[in-house]
């Protein structure tokens, strides 16, 4: 039905393993091709643009370019928050004057024009076609679920790249979310920061800030959290235990992907897009949630 | 011959500064027919026009030049002047030396080259100028009022005490604006309410006072002097004249919605009067909640009135009548936050209120009985934090300029809060805090000394935690991020112009400025007028201000009314445009590029050749013609002209320049 | 002894980031919501506010020497609430840039990891994150840090163990540097 370009990112091929079959699970079902742009590169995140602004440009100005080369200016759909947003930067970029171009045309050694429009996986998902056809592929029910949609930095930030349906309190997620019969909470750290790559590099001053989510998200009643990026998904999954440990706090918070809840109602088994793989424990509370939703009406 | 007369100004250093003046008036002097040509240190003077005035008689002078500063500040001062003279006071021009030239430019050679072909446009211009004479029209003396808060209120009394006839148009069913939904007032803590609704019983008894409520000014035409106003009046469904406002309907009707007054924080019923003091103080019903006019069923009021007043079959009404000024006293609104800061919840707290809101919790009289308790669970908060400068300084989410009181009324909140609350803390996030006023400076001292606590910074979000709401800030004199925990949080929400103003300004011809606030004529000199004659304006329409400011507005603006009252008739501009009937084709232009409505095509009896024929053509109403001279550039034959800017006149001007 | 705020030295530094950055230094008038909003500021030494006081005071020595250039998590949250929408990300980043041109680090591990992560795309064209991981923990010497996490990678095959790199990593080492090559404005 639909046709667009995908731009996975580095992680799709590591941790965000699950994310990518859940991706690929649910485009299955409802005819969505996605394309993987031919040749694609690491864009850069989340190092490139702190070091060099013409490397941070250049790095995903190629992916866009390996895309054009196609002609079409088919869109070019990214599972990754900050893809997305070091993408959608080398596309205005690339638009803002013909200097810039060239400039960027020269160190990538190929011609771009940013012909091809750069969305988000939210953006894609939360189209009306896209949601019909996913509504018409689910067969099972979270029925009542408690889901904190959490959409980080940079699907919402700055607003001016990164165009959200609302900076402080997108609603793109929760809308795509509530089809699976699950209730997204209101809450408040929805686009708070995660840390990023100061988990890694910084983790003493980072942590808090996931533990920040993680309370938010529980104060506000939430089972458990969705995210739409693999790095804002390891940060919460993967560090979790440490983060309780740390700060205290006997509880867990599974973590996933919104591709993930979407396939699980599509009847997609979980071990087919690691479901079981994720850090903290993931896969009892789906059962019981769909024990309870049961199949859709 | 003509023998022109050329004054250059000093205008102390303000030209003199930047233009070499004496070089000016040597120029002057070489051109022909220049027969006089000095410089003045201040021209406007009283010395500056008496030696202009001599000069007119010694030199027999016939026109003049003044090379100062922009006709807007001084031309009518010098027509004035002209008046007693042998010179006709339109044989004058103005070369604007000033705004124009000495003040947009900082070299002085190039400033002066300029200034020299200012005035050479200038005298090249009077050469062609010829007398001009004005008329007068007949002043209708009743005044329109649109807008009854505060600022109405007192431009209506005062207008009407000086035995005028006024009309004030309210769209609510009752007149008190948001004065009198607020509790006390800064600095003194009197009760807004207790000073307020006298002046509204007053208002409601006041025999040259026609007040009509649930009303909307609707169509506009005319001119200063004779408006003629369109006013549509809403159903009201309840006949005011048989009504005494028993109440009894209200205690009866079973329907029950959020009271606008109270912010919505109680119930009224489907018919209503906004609040016990309503001025009239006789209800209406709300079409969009009354079960009888929404379902056909029910009609509880109407079996009860004892007078028989309901009428269901009611239906809106318009008036047309003639008014010779207009005072504008729309208004304001509170910015809708909601939609702009999703940091501070973006409305999705019930605790997180608006300074107008709080008003309502701590009025004795509102839906509280004046205990501070937080709408989402009725107890009384312990901590409380507000929030300044929403939407006000802040180009980005809401608006660049400082709404004025938000600095006295949250210090008056705060006052307030630790007053009621015994052992309760208040915390105020500040940027400046903005004390102009006569005791005002005294009264955040008094709010410092109550507890109250100041903290140096704009807060960047709200949430909840442990059933508190975490306001995160930076105190910026500690250089830190802070947070604190409050039961509630009060937002010192931006001013901005009433709902709907556009339209009524668009109607009125008057012009605003980016933020939709009405422009005033001149921001320090002619602050309650607006460029057009006889429309005056009072209050927060024309920018944020607080109570004294409004209230001096609105009595400024009566007296410009009372002033244009004072006589029967006034004299109108001559400079307006007219049309050569032998070379006007009819097309119509004109009358589609005017916008004052002052231009319409008529039938004349005209003859071609021997033959007599019917013949349409532009004519324009002396009374509405404000002289702006579109249609001139319309015209495709050259049939209109306008008086004191004729084409003939701007192609010396020009020629002048160029040639 | 008090600061004396005649010397501007780093006046024409400041200036020339704020250009970069498309900042207007006047406009702030130091309200602090960008230190509010700030998920790093409880760490860093000089609030983001302040760093836009120093700027506009012409004071970069406070700057190039904080830690608070390299914490920045460049997760915009100031400027998106910024009255004056001042990009404080940019001027953090570009603050860091001349930091760094300057031989001054201010949080070591952060500058390690940026260096080996762009190492590794330059090697690879994609990055690899546990590649990453092994060699960032070996340069600082943090060896533990995370390898709780390893077993569970290694179980679930999230270790990329299959070749995961562009079909030319040359070309694309040659474009980061031909990138780096046209230097920074600054440097």
């Amino acid at each position: 039905m639909k046709r667009c370009y995908y731009f996975p990112g580095c992680s799709m091929a590591a941790t965000g393993k699950g994310y990518q079959q859940s991706i690929d699970a649910v485009a299955r079902k409802i005819g969505l091709e996605l394309v993987a742009i031919p040749d694609w590169n690491c864009c850069g995140a989340t190092a490139a643009h702190t070091m060099n602004e013409r490397m941070a440009l250049a790095l995903p100005a190629r992916n866009l370019a390996r895309a054009e080369q196609d002609g079409g200016g088919m869109e070019i759909a990214v599972a990754c928050a900050a893809c997305y947003s070091r993408m959608q930067y080398a596309r205005q970029a690339v638009l803002s004057s013909p200097e810039k171009r060239a400039e960027i045309e020269a160190i990538i050694d190929m011609p771009c024009s940013g012909s091809n429009p750069v969305i988000s996986f939210l953006e894609l998902f939360s189209r009306p076609e896209l949601m019909e056809a996913v509504q018409a592929k689910l067969t099972k029910n979270l029925n009542g679920l408690k889901v904190a949609c959490y959409y980080g930095c940079l699907t919402s930030r700055p607003s001016a790249i990164a165009r959200p349906d609302d900076p402080e309190n997108p609603m793109q997620m929760d809308r795509i979310v509530a089809l699976t019969g699950a209730e997204p909470v209101a809450w408040d750290f929805k686009t708070e920061c995660c840390g990023a790559s100061h988990q890694v590099d910084a983790p003493k001053a980072a942590q808090p800030l996931i533990h920040r989510i993680l309370t938010n998200a529980r104060e506000h009643g939430a089972d458990c959290i969705v995210t739409a990026c693999p790095l804002c998904a390891l940060n919460l999954d993967m560090r979790q235990s440490k983060i309780m440990e740390t700060f205290g706090g006997d509880y867990a918070l599974p973590v996933y992907q919104f591709t993930e809840l979407l396939a699980l109602c599509m009847g997609v088994h979980p071990r087919d897009f690691g479901l079981h793989t994720h850090f903290t424990p993931a896969v009892g509370l789906m059962r019981n949630a769909l024990k309870k939703g049961g199949d859709q009406a | 011959m003509s023998r022109i007369g050329v004054v250059v100004c000093h205008c102390g250093t303000n030209i003199a500064g930047v233009v070499d003046v004496e070089r000016v008036a040597a120029e002057a002097a070489k051109l022909p027919n220049v027969v006089f040509a000095v410089t003045n240190k201040y021209t406007c003077s009283e010395p500056g026009q008496a030696t202009m005035k001599a000069a007119i008689e010694e030199h027999q002078l016939d026109r003049l030049v003044i090379c100062s500063c922009s006709p807007r500040m001084h031309e009518a001062t010098f027509r004035r002047m002209l008046k007693d003279t042998r010179i006709n006071p339109y044989m004058l021009e103005i070369a604007n030396l000033r705004e124009q030239c000495a003040w947009v430019h900082t070299d002085k050679e190039k400033a002066t080259e300029k200034a020299i072909d200012l005035m050479r446009m200038a005298v090249a211009k009077v050469e062609q100028n010829k007398p001009l004479f004005t008329s007068t029209i007949p002043i209708h003396k009743k005044c329109l009022i649109i807008g009854g808060g505060i600022a109405g209120i007192q431009a209506a009394l005062d207008v009407a005490d000086a035995g005028y006839q006024v009309t004030i148009v309210e769209r609510e069913p009752s007149i008190g604006g948001h004065m009198v939904m607020l509790d006390k007032t800064f600095p003194t803590l009197d009760c807004s309410a207790c000073i307020s609704t006298p002046k509204m019983v007053d208002v409601g008894q006041h025999p040259n006072i026609t007040l009509m409520t649930s009303s909307e000014v609707v169509n506009v035409g005319g001119y200063v002097g004779s408006f003629e106003v369109t006013i549509k009046q809403k159903a009201r469904y309840v006949d005011h004249t048989k009504c005494t406002g028993c109440g009894l309907c209200e205690t009866k009707c079973p329907t029950k919605v959020p009271s606008e007054f109270n912010q919505g924080y109680n119930k009224r019923t489907a018919i209503y009067k906004p609040f016990a003091q309503a001025v009239p103080a006789k209800p209406v019903i709300d079409p969009d909640s009354c079960k009888m006019l929404k379902e056909g069923k029910c009609g509880v009021c109407a079996k009860v009135c004892p007078l028989g007043c309901i009428d269901f079959k009611d239906t809106a009404k318009e008036y047309t009548e003639t008014y010779g000024a207009i005072i504008v006293a729309t208004g304001y609104d509170l910015i809708p936050w909601q939609d702009l800061y999703g940091e501070y919840g973006g409305g999705r707290y019930a605790d997180v209120i608006t300074g107008l809101q709080f008003e309502r919790l701590v009025n004795a009289s509102g839906p509280t009985e004046g205990h501070i308790l937080r709408p989402s669970d009725g107890t009384e908060p312990k901590d409380v934090v507000i929030i300044k400068c929403v939407g006000s300084r802040d180009p980005h989410k809401g608006k660049s300029y400082c709404s004025r009181a938000c600095c006295m009324y949250s210090a008056k909140h705060a006052h307030q809060i630790l007053e009621k609350l015994p052992g309760a803390n208040v915390y105020i996030f500040y940027m400046d805090v903005r004390t102009p006023g006569k005791g005002y400076e005294e009264f955040y001292d008094r709010t410092r000394a109550d507890g109250a606590v100041y903290i140096r910074g704009r807060v960047s979000k709200i949430y909840k935690e442990n059933g508190k709401l975490v306001c995160k800030g930076e105190d910026t004199l500690l250089g830190k991020p802070v947070s604190v925990q409050a039961d509630m949080v009060v937002l010192a929400t931006a001013m901005v112009p009433a709902v709907g103003v556009e339209k009524l300004t668009t109607m009125l011809g008057i012009a605003t400025d980016p933020d939709k606030w009405v422009q005033e004529a001149h921001p320090k000199l002619r602050p309650v007028e607006t460029q057009t004659g006889g429309i005056f304006l009072a209050g927060t329409c024309q920018g944020p201000k607080d109570i004294p400011d409004t209230v001096a507005q609105a009595s400024a603006a009566a007296v410009k009314v009372c002033g244009l009252f004072s006589k029967d008739e006034m004299e109108t501009s001559p400079m307006i445009s007219g049309v050569d009937q032998q070379k006007c084709c009819g097309c119509g232009f004109c009358v589609n590029c005017c916008p004052y409505k002052a231009i319409s095509l008529v039938e004349i009896d005209a003859r071609e050749g021997a033959r007599r024929v019917k013949k349409t053509v532009a004519s324009v109403n002396s009374g509405l013609c404000q002289g702006c001279g579109c249609c001139t550039a319309a015209c495709r034959t050259g049939a209109i002209d306008l008086s004191g800017y004729t084409n003939a006149q701007i192609l010396k001007e020009v020629d002048a320049l160029c040639l | 002894m008090e600061e004396c705020l005649n010397a501007r030295s780093g006046a024409e530094l400041a200036n020339s980031i704020a250009a970069r950055a498309g900042v207007k230094l006047h406009e702030c008038y130091q309200c602090g919501k960008c230190t509010a909003g700030c998920p790093m500021a409880h760490a860093m030494d000089l609030m983001p506010r302040q760093l836009v006081r120093y700027m506009q005071l012409g004071r970069m020595e406070e700057i190039l020497g904080s830690k608070s250039v390299w914490l920045c998590a460049s997760c915009h949250t100031c400027v998106e609430r910024c009255p004056h929408s001042i990009d404080i990300p940019s001027l953090m980043e570009l603050s860091r840039q001349a930091a760094k041109a300057r031989g001054r680090v201010g949080v070591k591990t952060v500058d390690m990891f940026s260096g080996i992560f762009m190492q590794n795309v330059k090697m690879f064209g994609k990055s690899h994150e546990a590649l990453m991981e092994g060699v960032y923990n070996v340069t600082t010497g943090r060896f533990m840090q995370d390898m709780e996490n390893v077993p569970h990678m290694l179980k679930n095959k999230m270790v990329g163990i299959e070749p995961h790199t562009t079909n030319n990593p040359e070309e694309i080492k040659a474009l980061i540097e031909r990138a780096l090559e046209m230097g920074g404005e600054d440097a």
